[in-house]
């Protein structure tokens, strides 16, 4: 191996990793504060790509059908709920946010020609599509049984993942899909060139590490996720809403995942059911922040990028073993250097 | 008295439609998983098939087996005991089909599998004398690439397969005949279906400086080694192999695919295919029906093994009729020789010509080498 490969492996692992550290984000963040091991996190990038494929293609995406049936059963539930409890004047917002939006995003999909609209305005339109599906899951799925113990919610998890698979067959297809670039071209660095779409992939990824960094760091609304992670008792003793927390972190978990999708199909083939494993090796780095920790999660997903686009050069038939077999050590050592509070569930 | 009239008469009745019965045929498609993009376009085929054969009516019921070799062996098994068919159609995929032969010798059903590896037939024994299939094998597609190499000046070739069954196979198959040709393999690697990157397997072809590139995947996820082949400058020519000739390919591919070469079923360019070719209009014949039904450009070479599959009951089944009535042992065992003594029948994908120790009877005819332009398939003469 010459500096050059070693150069051009290290920007495939980089690029790789940058996607893979946004979804342990945004996996630490569901687990910290939900206590859900969010495994249809792979799924909301399969979605969210393709469903832009879709809309470039001139197609109302099916995607919107889903939103529109879970909007309606959200509605239906929660309507309910406020009649019984006499808060009628709760009604309209449940109806505006969860019906009449996603009817009027179905307006504006018809009426508007999909096809010649700038990308940007097609990718705003994919993400207004998919992100709206993870704070509609976390209330029909995660939230009425928000207090059971990790296993169950893990169990709930893999079921809805399988759902999300087959609707993904059915709304795509079993064929992939690819973009076009935001910026069509490459840079020639001497060395190495350069493809513009990975500039977009590792800008955009430092944007959203940092955004998020702000977020909770600053803002209300981050400060309330924080505590919620902490001590879901105590925050809500403070008067934070537990499920306002949970919708919230799921709809960071659905932009986080819908957004890296958008990224990264002009510079791969994505499939209704490649989120999964993409998901999965975001998964990896989360493990080696133990769950908890956002900047080793980050690290550990970089790690997973690098050590992937390596080991395809040296041995690819072991390429996944290779990655995948990195938990075992991991898990080890967390559990050697990590002392136990054996707390109830 | 009256009512003992009824019940005579509703038995000769019964009788009656169990003498005259119908002909159930068991499919059993990967329409779902992994195999997805193979098993969709063969389910949409079972839906276009005729409906009788030799005046008798033809009940068909098709069950998924998501690509999963259990499932698979359950849904034969389902076919046999509760179904009593007559004989099985399917699976999709090379696992579920090797699997499914117990229960199909067992029962003494006979099946036609719509899966490629050789394995699945050869040799004929004694579980195997009950099953066909109706793809070629992975043999006649590797002779074909390595004659379109030694032909184009080729002497050295890097491989990059699937790492599954698929990529494993043709690795296999290949590295037989390249010795033959005396082609050098100087790159054996592996990638994923679901990967997003194949830049160091790549990198690693690249550096060892092959005159071709022969990418062993299936569908649109082949696309991805050659998209990254071009993408880092390679310029040597690209083979792929026949398990990714359908349009989501050519529109994944996009511009990239251009001047690939692959061995294909003659259905894939049945328009171009010589007037003389018996092929030409059987094939002609299988794409304007599903065109008809799912739009232009739709069609796909694995639908196709569905159609022959069918092309090979309909020729098999007047003959067996005369030994038996449908629903009965003598019936399948008339109907396994019959497939056995099926000769020069064209169907989209080739002639077949059934022996006791070839069980899917395809020669030369049953491919071409095509190549990519201007983002359609063309016939190389």
């Amino acid at each position: 191996m010459d500096f050059q490969i070693a150069l051009l492996l290290g920007q495939d692992g980089l690029t790789n990793g940058a996607i893979y550290a946004l979804l342990a984000l945004a996996l630490v963040l569901v687990f910290a504060v939900t206590r859900v091991i969010f495994i249809p996190q792979g799924e909301f990038v399969a979605y969210g790509a393709l469903t832009l494929a879709a809309l470039q293609a001139g197609k109302v995406p099916a995607t919107l059908w889903l939103v529109l049936a879970l909007g309606a059963a959200v509605t239906a539930i929660d309507s309910a709920q406020a009649l019984r409890h006499g808060a009628t004047r709760r009604l309209p917002r449940i109806i505006a946010v969860n019906l009449v939006a996603p009817l009027l995003l179905w307006l504006l999909l018809t009426s508007v020609d999909l096809v010649g609209l700038p990308l940007i305005g097609q990718i705003a339109l994919a993400l207004a599509i998919v992100v709206p599906l993870g704070p509609m899951l976390y209330r029909l799925a995660y939230q009425p049984i928000a207090e059971a113990s990790v296993l169950m919610l893990l169990i709930v998890s893999v079921a809805v993942h399988v759902v999300l698979i087959g609707l993904g067959l059915l709304f795509f297809g079993a064929e992939g899909t690819r973009t076009p670039a935001f910026t069509e071209g490459t840079l020639d660095l001497g060395a190495t060139t350069l493809q513009y779409q990975t500039l977009w992939i590792l800008a955009s990824s430092a944007v959203l590490i940092v955004a998020l960094y702000a977020f909770f760091g600053r803002t209300i609304y981050g400060k309330a996720l924080r505590a919620t992670a902490l001590n879901r008792t105590g925050a809500r003793l403070m008067g934070i809403s537990t499920t306002m927390a949970g919708k919230l972190s799921f709809t960071l978990a659905a932009l986080i995942g819908a957004f890296s999708g958008i990224l990264i199909s002009p510079v791969t083939t994505l499939y209704y059911d490649s989120g999964f494993l993409i998901g999965l090796k975001g998964f990896v780095g989360a493990i080696i922040g133990g769950l908890v920790s956002y900047p080793v999660a980050a690290a550990g997903a970089l790690l997973v990028g690098f050590l992937e686009s390596y080991s395809s050069f040296y041995a690819s038939a072991y390429k996944e073993v290779i990655v995948f077999t990195l938990i075992i050590p991991v898990l080890l050592w967390r559990s050697l250097t990590s002392h136990h509070s054996e707390e109830e569930e | 008295m009256k009512q003992k009239k009824l019940l005579a008469s509703m038995l000769l009745a019964f009788s009656a439609t169990a003498a005259m019965a119908d002909i159930t045929v068991g499919v059993t498609v990967s329409a779902t998983g992994p195999a997805a993009s193979l098993g969709i376009p063969e389910k949409n085929t079972i839906a276009l098939v005729p409906t009788t054969i030799a005046g008798q009516k033809v009940n068909i019921i098709v069950l998924d087996d998501a690509s999963d070799t259990t499932t698979a062996v359950k849904n034969a098994k389902k076919f046999v005991t509760e179904n009593k068919v007559d004989v099985i159609v399917g699976s999709t995929i090379t696992p579920a089909s090797l699997a499914m032969i117990d229960v199909a010798a067992e029962s003494e059903t006979p099946m036609i599998s719509m899966a490629a590896s050789r394995a699945i037939v050869d040799p004929v024994d004694a579980k195997r004398r009950w099953v066909y299939k109706t793809p070629q094998n992975d043999a006649q597609m590797s002779t074909a690439i390595s004659e379109h190499m030694t032909n184009s000046g080729v002497k050295t070739v890097a491989y990059i397969g699937f790492s599954d069954a698929y990529g494993e196979g043709w690795s296999n198959e290949f590295a037989g005949v390249a010795k033959a040709r005396k082609l050098d393999i100087v790159a054996n690697e592996r990638f994923n279906r679901a990967d997003t990157s194949v830049t160091g397997q790549v990198l690693k072809i690249i550096a060892a400086k092959p005159d071709a590139v022969l990418i062993g995947g299936a569908g649109t996820p082949a696309a991805l080694p050659q998209k990254t082949l071009k993408e880092k400058g390679y310029k040597g020519i690209i083979y792929q192999t026949h398990g990714v000739a359908n349009a989501d390919f050519l529109r994944v591919c996009g511009k990239d695919c251009e001047g690939t070469f692959l061995p294909a079923g003659p259905v894939l360019v049945a328009d171009q295919l010589p007037n003389d070719n018996p092929v030409k209009k059987t094939a002609q014949e299988y794409v304007a029906k599903y065109e008809a039904a799912h739009g232009k450009g739709s069609v796909s070479t694995f639908g196709a093994h569905a159609w022959d599959a069918f092309k090979l009951l309909e020729a098999a089944v007047p003959v067996a009729l005369k030994k038996g009535q449908p629903g009965t042992k003598e019936f399948r065992t008339a109907l396994r020789d019959a497939l056995e003594g099926v000769k020069n029948l064209p169907v989209a994908h080739g002639v077949f010509n059934m022996s006791a120790t070839d069980h899917l009877g395809f020669d030369q005819r049953a491919r071409v080498m095509v190549k990519v332009e201007g983002g359609s398939w063309k016939l190389v003469k």
